[in-house]
């Protein structure tokens, strides 16, 4: 699904609803994933000028869950453990969406190349764990 | 332009958002509340958002920033109705609303906003927030 606007948000992220609920994901864990992916989603407008997610359902040891790929060819981070760092913003922000999304999700992985773009994957599971 | 009513009740403002919010219409509200509260020197603002399914650092943002700019104009912000799941989720994210109250509905948020007033029937009991109000 492209992102490419503000207005993008919202149906992507009942997108993402639609596809947790499809799986039986709790109430409390899609609020989580779907606030996560809302971060992401942000950071990829704010500082990419949008890109693109993959939605897919998954599943491990009979457990279903959901993955999410964020990938922009946006400018890129340069030091992605700084980034990764509660209140680290260049966006005179807060700095907690990526922290904060890493927190929310029960696997979370980040690739980024200056000057080629950031990949995000997440995965969180039906039953949050 | 879509807009998000604002209802006035006495000395306080009545908001309730009906649907996850685009950014902009968020973004209207906070003007147009900020707009109201200097316009009409309201006392309280109270924001329903048991409706509001997910709360971002956006959104977060922009009730803190209600919050921030109302208590300049000495009005005290209430969000009531938080749904549990976002509740729990702000705080995993990490996000305090600051300067932000919350109550269980809007019955309990006006009652707490009577209290910061000062007008409560109930003689103070705890204040744990003094708001210097002796500019009378
Ligand atoms: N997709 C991206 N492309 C390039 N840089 C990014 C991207 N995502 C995040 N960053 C960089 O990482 C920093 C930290 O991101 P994070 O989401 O944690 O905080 P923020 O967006 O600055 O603030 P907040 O999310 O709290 O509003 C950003 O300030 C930005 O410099
Ligand atoms: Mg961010």
């Amino acid at each position: 699904m492209q992102i490419v606007r503000e207005q993008d948000v919202v149906p992507f992220r009942n997108r993402v609803r639609e596809l947790s609920t499809k799986i039986g994901m709790s109430l409390v864990n899609q609020t989580k994933l779907i606030t996560a992916a809302s971060e992401l989603v942000r950071n990829m407008l704010k500082y990419a000028n949008g890109g693109k997610v993959l939605l897919e359902t998954i599943s491990k040891n009979a457990q279903a869950g959901i993955r999410l790929t964020f990938t922009d060819e946006g400018p890129g981070i340069a030091d992605v453990q700084q980034a990764m760092r509660d209140g680290f913003s260049t966006g005179k922000s807060l700095g907690l969406g990526l922290p904060g999304a890493k927190r929310l999700v029960n696997e979370f992985d980040i690739k980024s190349t200056v000057g080629q773009g950031t990949t995000v994957t997440i995965i969180h599971w039906k039953h949050g764990r | 332009m879509e807009r998000i009513p604002i209802l006035k009740m006495g000395p306080f403002l009545l908001v309730t958002i009906q649907v996850d919010l685009y950014d902009r219409l968020a973004l209207n509200l906070e003007s147009d509340l900020i707009n109201m509260v200097s316009k009409t020197g309201a006392r309280g603002v109270l924001i329903d958002i048991s409706a509001v399914s997910i709360v971002d650092s956006f959104m977060g943002r922009i009730l803190g920033n209600i919050a921030t700019m109302s208590r300049i104009m000495d009005a005290e912000t209430v969000v009531v109705g938080m749904q549990p799941a976002v509740a729990i989720t702000l705080v995993e994210l990490g996000l305090t609303l600051q300067g932000v109250h919350t109550a269980l509905d809007v019955e309990k948020g006006m009652e707490l906003l009577q209290e910061k007033m000062g007008i409560s029937e109930h003689p103070e009991q705890d204040e744990e927030e003094d708001q210097d109000d002796s500019n009378d």
